[in-house]
């Protein structure tokens, strides 16, 4: 078991001052640039980063300007995962050191177009560190539904009205699906937490294999919010229970943050756009769920 | 300041001058992203505590440790406000952008 405490802590006053992620075009108020900013600076320079079609690519990479000024690729949509493994196998062929290879893909790009390769990858235990930043659409073609959007979120292929609340399928449980490939390292985030995020990518970068970390990222754009709250409502989302901080390592769950009370779901929902339109049925189905997930993680995890 | 500058962007006239591969170099940063900002934000440096949680928190990395002060980076500010928001002591104030 790696232990934490042997590593170095990172924090905002010792991490490195150089940026790897400027000059970007994300929307104002990115919380997908705020945990690709921050993973970065964690991983430092010596990075190979591999990103899939999705926002970070789109806004990282618009001719001539150049936002990475860490090694970046662009892969396919599909083949993220691969393609960092090749980088991975491929740096240790040319016997280079201290180098670690990244990925960062959205939820879409994760949990349903790139899933077989991120699936392979674990299974090859290839040294690559994949970072899921879910801000649970398809926001970079104009916000469709991904198998990580949540019940009740209207998108433009799930449109909320008389008969339908928006998504009527719940979140892929995609920490348990990628746990079960008995990874060496699996954790939640949120950038809500961001000394959370900071140890997570930390200590994933000392774990020599597959490692993963799904980072919930707001995004003001998708989810008619306010630029200024990205921060806070990533912060809400954990705090009413929808979004749950926990780790994976050697075969064991641990859950980080285990409320006593969460707080009011209808406060979360009501703040965003994507899901003004929901009834108070609607909302108990929501809270059913989760706790549903609650019940069954504290009987397992603690 | 250890992050990359605005560069001035020069048309290749030699075959030399074109990137190897689909990219620029890391850093190359012809535009500047200012122009997108409405509001910008103003230091009350009696109030802030350097807490750094701006810093950590800002989506553009614009905001920068000087010297034990905080000072933003403003050709890349987005004028998105979370720092401001998220500032503990309300040390930060989004000011309207003057034309």
């Amino acid at each position: 078991m790696t232990n934490l405490i042997d590593i170095p802590k990172v924090n905002a006053k010792n991490m490195t001052e150089k940026e790897f992620f400027y000059g970007h075009k994300a929307c104002a108020g990115c919380g997908g640039s705020i945990a690709v900013r921050l993973a970065l600076k964690v991983l430092g320079e010596r990075t190979y980063t591999a990103l899939p079609a999705g926002c970070m690519s789109a806004v990282g990479f618009i001719y001539p300007q150049m936002a990475f000024n860490t090694n970046a690729i662009i892969t396919t949509f599909p083949g993220s995962a691969s393609m960092a493994s090749g980088i991975a196998v491929g740096a240790k062929a040319l016997g280079q050191k201290d180098v670690k290879t990244v990925v960062f893909a959205g939820d879409g790009g994760t949990a349903d177009i790139g899933f077989q390769a991120l699936s392979g990858m674990i299974d090859r235990n290839d040294d690559v560190l994949y970072i899921c930043y879910d801000n649970e659409a398809y926001m970079n073609t104009g916000i469709q539904k991904s198998g990580l959007t949540p019940y009740g979120t209207k998108t433009t292929t799930t449109p909320a009205g008389e008969n339908l609340p928006g998504t009527i399928t719940h979140k892929k449980n995609l920490f348990e699906i990628i746990a079960a490939h008995d990874i060496a390292y699996a954790a939640t985030a949120s950038i809500g937490y961001p000394q959370d995020f900071l140890n997570k990518v930390n200590k994933a970068k000392h774990i020599k294999g597959a490692t993963f970390i799904h980072v919930y990222a707001s995004c003001p754009t998708g989810w008619g919010t306010p630029t200024e709250t990205s921060v806070e409502i990533a912060k809400d989302a954990v705090d009413c229970g929808l979004i749950f901080l926990a780790e994976f390592e050697d075969g064991e769950y641990k859950l980080n943050r285990n409320p006593k009370q969460f707080a009011p779901v209808k406060d979360y929902l009501k703040k965003q756009g994507r899901f003004k339109h929901m009834q108070d049925t609607d909302i108990e189905v929501v809270i059913a769920n989760r706790d549903r997930k609650w019940s069954r993680m504290r009987k397992h995890w603690l | 300041m250890d992050r990359p500058k605005k560069t001035e962007f020069t048309f290749p006239t030699h075959i030399n001058d074109y990137p190897t591969g689909p990219q620029y170099a890391a850093g190359y940063l012809p535009e500047t992203n200012a122009g997108w900002r409405s509001v910008r934000p103003v230091v009350d440096h009696d109030a802030c505590v350097y807490c750094l949680r701006c810093y950590l928190l800002c989506p553009d990395g614009t905001v920068v440790k000087d010297n034990g002060k905080i000072t933003f980076d403003m050709d890349y500010c987005k004028g998105c406000g979370v720092c401001a928001y998220e500032c503990p002591k309300d040390a930060i104030k989004m000011v309207k952008e003057q034309v």
